[in-house]
């Protein structure tokens, strides 16, 4: 297959058609495997790539106070049922930057791939930096998602970062973020994944609030069925004057599920504050029976509790 | 004529008798008010007519448009045309307006959601992309339970105390869209114990203590409200032989 019949390919799986196109000059960088087969970048926006052999090393840099308008449009996959993809990025917001990245990591037809990324992040000051990632994985869940970052927010900065897994089946995700947080820099941190068959999730977030009036806020939202489980460890830190945090789990269960949420906060200062909450259960009977007495069944109305949930 | 009738209903609920050899008949496209106070029994008549789980467990019948109720589903009365909406409307995290409004729907279309919530005072624009979550007030969730229920188009609505946390200019809102559904062939029993809400009744039964005391038109029920049951002694315990 060429290059382009691979983009093609890997866009398709995440419903970008010829139809439904990227917008013209939208930044973008495109990698099969350990193959860059696409690329666009817009002024202020440099990368810098390795191909290696089980996959690249990138550095992504936007300069100094460049403001980047449209996401950049990050697709990271493999087309066959095997492999592995091993993404090491080194991203780096300069000062007074912003930009937002949309990446997609699609295993259309996964039976057995290994999907790892190292990332090290760094938000300058007063940079604002924000990552979602989705994931389109195949129905039989032969995926091992690993992916590890280390964010290092400066002064004022401000990250927010999203992990969706909806469609398709996760099979095993591994999640372990870490992210430094200085004076009056703001972090939000999401994750909703839906876990069913025996899939299982794992997810590893922490937040240390090291500079004063740091704010952060880790929210999971997971909906699992059939036999898959869950544990989500979040970890608050606050050890500067008034800074604020809140950790937010909420995991819904059916069937044979299991779920485990482990908050972790700690205060180190007087004026510090931090907060958690944490819902585990099977889904609501009231709102189950509300939607059951509009004629729903009750599939179709765990179903879309469960949308909303992820949403 | 009845839609909806309910033949010597008792129900035991932890040991108590919370329906007592309840007999009643709602007739077909009129708005009935179901009153009496606080622990007579109003919503869980409403739960039994629903079928929710807990309250199936009751002998006598309850027949809908001549047939039995009796074992069916929740969601099997609601396609043949029976709905509740709660005194306290749940909430659902990050469900947007649209899609619960849409949940059970007959016609989908954004124009007919809209059209929902503009029955119940609520501007389409401001609200159906907005979730039905903790962020609505208590009256605005109410409202937006009721569009469901107007996008539905059922056949009997069951509607737990219309007025509780509610405005009154909301409050007039909720008639209307009462009138509404009255106005498309759809019968309604609002549960109240508020004489503003029993006015908008065409027909009233009064509960106390699991049986039905009195029936007849709003007035006639207002009076004996006023009369026996504010100044009656007994909590909840109507005297022995009176007037059912
Ligand atoms: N699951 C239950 N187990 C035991 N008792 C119950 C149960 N559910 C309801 N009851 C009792 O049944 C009685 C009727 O309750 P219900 O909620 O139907 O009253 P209501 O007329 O709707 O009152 P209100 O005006 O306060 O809403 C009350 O005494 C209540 O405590
Ligand atoms: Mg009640």
């Amino acid at each position: 297959m060429s290059g382009d019949d691979i983009v093609q390919k890997l866009l398709e799986s995440i419903g970008i058609t010829p139809g439904h196109p990227l917008p013209v000059n939208t930044a973008r960088l495109q990698v099969h495997g350990n193959r860059v087969v696409g690329a666009h970048l817009v002024p202020g926006l440099l990368v810098d790539v390795d191909e290696r052999p089980d996959g690249i090393a990138a550095d992504i840099t936007v300069k100094e106070g460049v403001q980047i308008e449209r996401p950049v449009h990050i697709c990271f996959g493999l087309l066959p049922e095997r492999g592995a993809q091993h993404i090491e990025m080194h991203i780096d917001i300069q000062e007074g930057a912003q930009a937002s990245v949309l990446a997609h990591c699609t295993f259309p037809n996964a039976v057995e791939i290994e999907h790892r990324m190292d990332a090290s992040i760094t938000v300058g000051a007063g940079a604002s930096y924000s990552y979602f990632e989705r994931h389109v994985h195949g129905s039989s869940g032969g995926v091992h998602v690993v992916p590890k970052a280390q964010v290092t927010l400066h002064e004022g900065a401000r990250f927010k970062t999203e992990f969706e897994l909806i469609k398709g089946r996760v099979g095993a995700i591994d999640i372990d973020y870490e992210t430094e947080c200085r004076a009056h820099s703001v972090l939000e941190m999401i994750a909703r994944i839906g876990g069913r068959g025996d899939d299982a999730i794992t997810i590893r977030e922490t937040g240390r609030l090291v500079g004063a009036h740091a704010r952060a806020v880790l929210n999971s939202h997971i909906a699992l069925r059939d036999t898959s489980h869950a544990e989500v460890y979040n970890t608050l830190i606050a050890s500067a004057p008034h800074a604020r945090g809140h950790v937010d789990c909420k995991e819904v269960v059916q069937g044979q599920a299991l779920a485990k949420a482990v908050p972790i906060v700690e205060v180190n200062d007087p004026t510090a504050h931090v907060t958690h909450e944490a819902a585990i259960g099977s889904v609501d009977a009231k709102q189950l029976e509300t939607l059951m007495s509009r004629g729903l069944g009750e599939d179709d109305a765990v179903d879309l509790i469960i949308e909303g949930l992820l949403s | 004529m009845s839609i909806l009738e309910l033949e010597n209903v008792t129900l035991e609920l932890g040991g108590k008798r919370v329906l007592d050899n309840l007999s009643m008949d709602f007739w077909e496209n009129h708005i009935h008010a179901l009153c009496g106070p606080n622990g007579a029994g109003k919503s869980t008549l409403a739960s039994t007519v629903m079928g929710l789980a807990g309250y199936t467990d009751f002998e006598g019948d309850i027949r809908f448009e001549g047939e039995s109720l009796k074992g069916l589903p929740v969601a099997e009365r609601a396609r043949r045309g029976i709905t509740l909406a709660w005194q306290e409307p749940a909430r659902f995290e990050g469900l947007r307006v649209d899609r619960f409004v849409g949940a059970g729907a007959r016609d989908r279309s954004r124009a007919r959601l809209a059209s929902a919530l503009d029955s119940v005072g609520l501007d389409p624009d401001a609200y159906l992309d907005r979730a039905v979550d903790r962020t609505l007030s208590g009256g605005e969730r109410k409202r937006i339970e009721l569009a469901s229920i107007l996008a539905m188009e059922p056949k009997v609505v069951l509607m737990d105390e219309p007025d509780s946390g509610i405005d009154v200019e909301a409050l007039e809102q909720i008639f209307r869209a009462l009138q509404e559904l009255k106005d498309r062939g759809a019968t309604v029993v609002m549960i109240t114990h508020s004489p503003v809400v029993l006015k908008h009744a065409e027909h009233a039964f009064l509960m106390c203590c699991g049986r039905l005391i009195e029936k007849g038109s709003a007035e006639k029920i207002d009076r004996y409200f006023e009369d026996k049951c504010i100044t009656c002694p007994h909590v909840n315990e109507p005297e022995e032989g009176e007037p059912a």
